[in-house]
C-alpha cells in the first residue's frame, strides 16, 4: 500500500523522485539508492531515508543501520570546506593522533562532524597513500604532509572563516 | 559404497535427521538445531541471546558444544548449528567448559552489573574476573531487536554503526513512530535487571549465589536469599536448630543447615 502510494504520487521531492525513477523498489537496491542521494545532496538527509523506507517498503532502522555501517555515507551536512586527516598505520605511529585532536579542538569539533557555522568539516580517512610525508592532512584538496600538532593548529588558523573555539 | 558413506545403520525417518548427543541418540526433523534437540533430550546447554520463539543468533556463543572426533573435534555455537545426520556433539567437554567459563569472564567484564550475567558466573563457578570492568549497559545479544521485530512486529529499534561504536537504537536516535512502547526489549534483556548486592561488599563477580557465608534473617535483618523462594538457599538456619558443639556462630549456622538439608 504504502509503496505504491509513494511510487504513484511521487514523494514530494523532485531530486528524490528522480532518483527513484530508475529503480524498481527492491530492498537490494537499497545502498545504490543511498549513494544516489549522497552524490545528490552530499550527504544523507533524514528525510531522504525516511522517503527511501518508504519506497523500499524496508523499515527505518535497517536503512539507518546500512547508512551507520558504511562509512561512505555521511548522515550530517558537509562543511563548505573539507579537512581530511589521514589515520593510516604510518601517520598513526607518527602521531596523527595528536594533530586530529588538535584540529578538531581549533575548530570546536570531532573527526566526523561540521562546525556549527556549516564552514568545516572534519573528517578521518584510514590512507592517503602518501605515507612517506605523514602525518598527512589534507585541507580543500591541497595536502600538507609532516604536520605537527603545533602546524596543524597554524594551518587551520590561517584558513578563511576559521572561528576559533575558546575552550571553556 | 552404502555401507561406506554411512557407518551407522540408518533408519531414518522420512524428514528426520539422527544425531548423538552426549551419547543419547535422538532424532529430530530436519532443520532442528543442536541447541534445541538437547534441550528436547533434557540436556541443559546455557544461552544468553537465544530465546524460544525468536530467530536464532549466535551473538553470544555460550552455547558452545563440541562437534566431530579427534583431531577434527571443533567447537561450534549449537543455536545456529543445525542437526545433521550422524552428527556427534558433545555438551560438557573440558574445552567446552573452558571456554565457556572463559566467555562468563568476559561477559562479567562487560556488565558486572548483570543479574543473569553475575548468575551465570555462579553457576559456572567463575570466581574471579581478570579483565577490567567496562560497566557497559548493553552486550550487543540483539534480543530486544529480535523481540521488537519477531514479537512485537514493530522493527523501531536496531544496530547501529559497527566495530567499537556498534550499539542499538532508534534511528536518529529519535523517538521511533513506529515503537509502541511495549516494553517487550526491556522484558527481553538480560542485562537491565540489575544484579543484588549480596552479603558481601560488591566485587566484579558478586559470587553471592556460591557464597558459603550464612545469609540468615539472624544475621541480615533481612533474607539475603537470592537463588530461590525466601528462606531455602541453603545458608541460613531456621532459630533453634544450632548444632552442638561447634565452633563460630557462623559455622554453626552453615553445619546446621547442611545436616538439616541433607535429611529428607
Amino acid at each position: 500500500m504504502k509503496k505504491s502510494t509513494a511510487k504513484r504520487n511521487g514523494t514530494g521531492e523532485p531530486r528524490l523522485d528522480k532518483i527513484f525513477k530508475s529503480y524498481k523498489g527492491r530492498a537490494r537496491e537499497m545502498i545504490s539508492i543511498l549513494q544516489d542521494i549522497q552524490d545528490e545532496y552530499g550527504f544523507l538527509p533524514e528525510e531522504a531515508l525516511k522517503k527511501t523506507a518508504v519506497f523500499l517498503d524496508v523499515p527505518l532502522p535497517d536503512i539507518f543501520g546500512v547508512a551507520t555501517f558504511y562509512r561512505m555515507f555521511r548522515l550530517g551536512r558537509p562543511g563548505k570546506h573539507t579537512i581530511t586527516a589521514c589515520i593510516g598505520t604510518a601517520c598513526h605511529v607518527r602521531g596523527v593522533t595528536r594533530v586530529v585532536e588538535e584540529i578538531g579542538r581549533t575548530l570546536g569539533i570531532e573527526p566526523g562532524q561540521t562546525t556549527p557555522d556549516g564552514e568545516y568539516s572534519l573528517d578521518t580517512v584510514n590512507c592517503l597513500g602518501c605515507c612517506a610525508i605523514g602525518p598527512v592532512v589534507v585541507m580543500d584538496g591541497q595536502y600538507h604532509g609532516q604536520v605537527t600538532s603545533q602546524s596543524a593548529r597554524k594551518l587551520v588558523k590561517a584558513q578563511p572563516n576559521v572561528k576559533e573555539v575558546v575552550k571553556s | 559404497m552404502k555401507q561406506l558413506r554411512s557407518p551407522e545403520p540408518q533408519q531414518t525417518p522420512r524428514g528426520g535427521v539422527r544425531l548423538k548427543i552426549d551419547g543419547l541418540d535422538v532424532t529430530v526433523d530436519a532443520g532442528t538445531s543442536v541447541l534445541e534437540a538437547a534441550r528436547f533430550l533434557g540436556l541443559e546447554i546455557p544461552t544468553l541471546c537465544h530465546v524460544d520463539g525468536l530467530s536464532a543468533y549466535g551473538g553470544c556463543r555460550l552455547c558452545v558444544v563440541e562437534i566431530g572426533k579427534g583431531d577434527k573435534a571443533r567447537l561450534v555455537s549449537s543455536c545456529t548449528y543445525p542437526a545433521e545426520d550422524g552428527l556427534v556433539a558433545r555438551t560438557n567437554t573440558k574445552r567446552v567448559v573452558r571456554t565457556r567459563k572463559m566467555l562468563i569472564e568476559l561477559l562479567v567484564s562487560i556488565a558486572p552489573s548483570s543479574k543473569v550475567i553475575q548468575d551465570l558466573a555462579a553457576r559456572f563457578g567463575v570466581q574471579k574476573c581478570r579483565f577490567k570492568p567496562k560497566y557497559e549497559d548493553c552486550i550487543l545479544c540483539g534480543l530486544c531487536v529480535r523481540m521488537c521485530q519477531e514479537q512485537m512486529m514493530s522493527g523501531a529499534i536496531d544496530f547501529v554503526g559497527r566495530g567499537q561504536k556498534r550499539r542499538i537504537t532508534t534511528p536518529f536516535d529519535k523517538k521511533s513512530e513506529l515503537c509502541r512502547t511495549c516494553g517487550g526489549c526491556m522484558y527481553i534483556c538480560p542485562v537491565c535487571t540489575l544484579r543484588c548486592q549480596g552479603p558481601s561488599a560488591p566485587t566484579d563477580v558478586c559470587g553471592s549465589c556460591v557464597c558459603m557465608e550464612p545469609t540468615c534473617i539472624e544475621k541480615f535483618d533481612d533474607y539475603m536469599c537470592y537463588l530461590g523462594p525466601t528462606g531455602v538457599c541453603g545458608t541460613c538456619v531456621s532459630e533453634g536448630k544450632k548444632v552442638e558443639g561447634s565452633g563460630g556462630d557462623k559455622e554453626l549456622c552453615h553445619t546446621a543447615n547442611t545436616t538439616q538439608q541433607r535429611q529428607p
